[in-house]
């Protein structure tokens, strides 16, 4: 486990250099910097299309201190497995990690990431997961949550969040982790042991999005914090076999410790249009999702 | 050393053009190849896989689920350092379409074949070469083999020249479907003692590589500014232009160690006396030399210039062929829609205003043409050049008729 004093450590340490092109209160910077903690800043990013191809600013300069390889779209798992056979036969063990969102991983890369998946590739997928395609202004993507307004749902998104964690879990790799942003000591311990495996090792990173999320810029890790706290984010970990629910979770496997849900999404201007009995349908998917993962949880034990 | 005793190590075999592929990527010990399936494109890495089964190469296969993913695995291999090759045809390189970009101006040497075949729908596996072509403005270097010998051999110095400091581009190889993939030709192959002397280890480091620990480098983000993006273009293009003299030095050092020289971009048959030329590329040149061997029976004074390499784009070799000419017609199993054959198109642009100029559209969908029915078509194209004075046709439709 991570201790507080080795992240003091850290304290000064940029891994990620200032000046970047990120919006205030920008979720992953402080996604992208757990993970540098977590690996020492000593990785690879293969980065597709996204808010992280802009983030760092501009050629020829980069405010990213690691080695990064900007793809296109659909491209990052299989850009990165052809990286990590390269390097390892050179004997580079060193981590292969896509820093990807939610759009390039759900949607428009979700065939490479099934491929590189099934091959059990030596990679650190890193999901960042912003609940829409918000580098292009706020359209929804396939885990845009039920109801969200976005540019292109104006009334409320028809569809359910797709639950890539799951998805990645039965294609059978070694590691699969759900985390949050506000959670780092999680977070970090998650990469860490996901690099003690060999093999495609998958997390599914929560990064609620200020701008796109209509919602304050200081409201970025309350609002990470509260979808853990209202159960609406459930922080899991498949390891080798076995599935967990992980301590920030926990007390929430008990419905009445669960913060109300409108705590949640009241501080988002994109659930404003919510009407009381959507919030109901709401809490019904949340209870079945909790139902499905300590099932799935008591099914890997 | 002479040509003799380089030529005395060489071994005769009989092979398809796909295997002949598979051949030239196991002499140049390639680390990474990655394919999706696609006839008549397969045999190269069905065979690769055999050869990695048996132990004859030793490199990591990656069976990936599209052919965008093949090229962009094969791109990250290359830029984590790795000498990479991919193959495909027709749909499959459609698929690739953005990697193919993203790759080129990444400035990372690598190799495909591209095994040509028709486009549906409908659905049809025959040659064609539109879909080689319609690659031709992604920054890739272009060859088009003619026969066996040339595939391996184009695709075995192909990682000589995409490697090359001066030139960093990415190399396709052309070979016609079936018409070479899958005919068996016998051709001669160097010792892998031969290849290796000649041909060393890919350098990681140029021009860069992305590994863990390495240097925090970045490739690809936004340029500061666009006039960047234009000087990158601006280099692409200088590099295209360094291509042409190393391909020519490549095929130099490599006619020294196998006794076989080409043109190198272009090589003109019976053009010495030429008063008309045909144009053509690929595995159908062969069929038009016959008919030009029975048109200088005939009395007609005509040649065959032959392009092997479209990118970098010959243009110097051609206006020093067609100079003096009477007439050039031009030969496209290719058709870019609402212009006409590309090679026509890309050509009639160095033909001057008093010479006569035909570009033919045959052979689409793959349908074949005998050297009699080219014969038939060079000669009324001259016939009708010295009864009438320069035509301009840019476009000619050679359809047989159908039965049944």
């Amino acid at each position: 486990m991570v201790t507080m004093t080795e992240l003091h450590k850290y304290g000064t340490r940029k891994f990620i250099m200032p000046g970047t092109a990120a919006c205030p209160g920008c979720p992953l910077q402080v996604g992208m910097r757990q993970l540098a903690m977590a690996l020492d800043g000593k990785f690879v990013m293969v980065i597709p299309a996204g808010c992280s191809s802009i983030i760092p600013g501009t050629a020829p300069y980069t405010a990213y201190t690691v080695p990064v390889l900007h793809v296109p779209f659909a491209s990052s798992p299989a850009v990165a497995s052809g990286i990590v056979r390269a390097v390892r036969q050179r004997g580079n063990e060193g981590p292969v990690v896509v820093w990807a969102g939610d759009g390039a991983t759900a949607d428009i890369g979700f065939a490479t990431l099934s491929g590189a998946a099934y091959r059990n590739e030596d990679i650190l997928y890193i999901m960042a997961d912003n609940e829409a395609y918000m580098n292009t202004g706020i359209q929804a993507s396939g885990t845009t949550p039920w109801m969200a307004w976005t540019t292109t749902s104006p009334r409320g998104k028809t569809e359910d969040k797709k639950d890539v964690a799951l998805i990645m879990l039965m294609h059978k790799v070694p590691y699969v982790a759900t985390a949050s942003i506000a959670y780092p000591m999680d977070f970090i311990d998650k990469v860490r042991r996901a690099m003690q495996v060999k093999g495609f090792r998958f997390i599914h990173l929560h990064a609620p999005c200020p701008p796109g999320w209509k919602m304050d810029d200081a409201y970025t890790i309350r609002a990470a914090r509260l979808a853990v706290e209202t159960g609406a984010w459930i922080l899991w970990e498949y390891n080798q076999g076995k599935l967990t629910i992980s301590p920030p979770s926990i007390p929430f496997k008990d419905r009445a410790r669960r913060k109300p849900l409108e705590e949640y999404l009241k501080i988002q201007g994109r659930f404003a249009h919510l009407k009381p009995e959507d919030i109901k349908l709401m809490e019904e998917k949340i209870d079945r999702q909790w139902d499905l993962i300590l099932k799935l949880a008591e099914i890997y034990k | 050393m002479t040509g003799q005793i380089s030529l005395a190590k060489q071994v005769k075999k009989v092979l398809v053009g796909d295997h002949a592929v598979a051949e030239a990527v196991k002499l140049a010990r390639v680390n990474v190849i990655s394919a999706y399936p696609i006839t008549p494109q397969t045999l190269i890495v069905e065979r690769i896989s055999e050869m990695i089964e048996r132990g004859e190469l030793k490199a990591d296969y990656i069976r990936v689920e599209s052919e965008f993913a093949a090229l962009a695995t094969v791109y990250g291999a290359a830029a984590g350092g790795a000498r990479a090759f991919t193959a495909t045809s027709s749909h499959g390189l459609f698929y690739m379409y953005e990697m193919l970009w993203w790759a080129a101006a990444s400035r990372v040497p690598l190799v495909m074949a591209v095994v040509t075949r028709v486009l549906g729908p409908p659905w049809n596996i025959h040659d064609e070469h539109t879909d080689l072509l319609a690659i031709r403005d992604s920054g890739w270097i272009i060859g088009m083999a003619q026969n066996v010998q040339e595939a391996f051999d184009m695709t075995l110095t192909a990682f000589k020249i995409s490697e090359d400091e001066k030139v960093l581009l990415p190399v396709a190889i052309g070979l016609d479907g079936f018409i070479l993939s899958h005919t068996a030709e016998p051709l001669d192959i160097p010792s892998q003692e031969d290849v290796d002397s000649w041909l060393p280890p890919r350098n990681p480091r140029i021009p860069y590589t992305i590994e863990p620990g390495g240097e925090p480098i970045t490739m690809g983000n936004l340029p500061k500014n666009d006039v960047y993006h234009a000087l990158l273009k601006k280099y692409m293009d200088e590099s295209m232009e360094n291509a042409k003299k190393v391909i020519a030095e490549v095929y130099d050092e490599y006619g020294k160690l196998t006794g076989r020289n080409y043109g190198p971009l272009t090589e003109c048959y019976r053009c010495s006396d030429a008063r008309y030329i045909a144009v053509s590329m690929g595995a159908w040149s062969g069929d038009i030399m016959g008919a030009i061997e029975r048109l200088r029976d005939e009395g007609y004074p005509v040649g065959l210039l032959r392009i092997r390499y479209l990118r970098p784009f010959p243009e110097e070799d051609i206006t020093a062929w067609i100079n003096g000419a009477k007439g050039v017609i031009v030969f496209d199993r290719d058709y870019s829609a609402g212009l006409g054959g590309v090679l026509a198109s890309e050509i009639s642009g160095f033909i001057p205003s008093n010479v006569s100029f035909e570009g033919v559209l045959a052979g689409l969908g793959g349908f074949d043409v005998s050297p009699d029915e080219f014969r038939g078509i060079i000669k009324e194209f001259i016939d009708k050049t010295e009864r009438e004075g320069p035509i301009k046709i840019r476009k000619y439709w050679y359809i047989p008729k159908v039965e049944g």
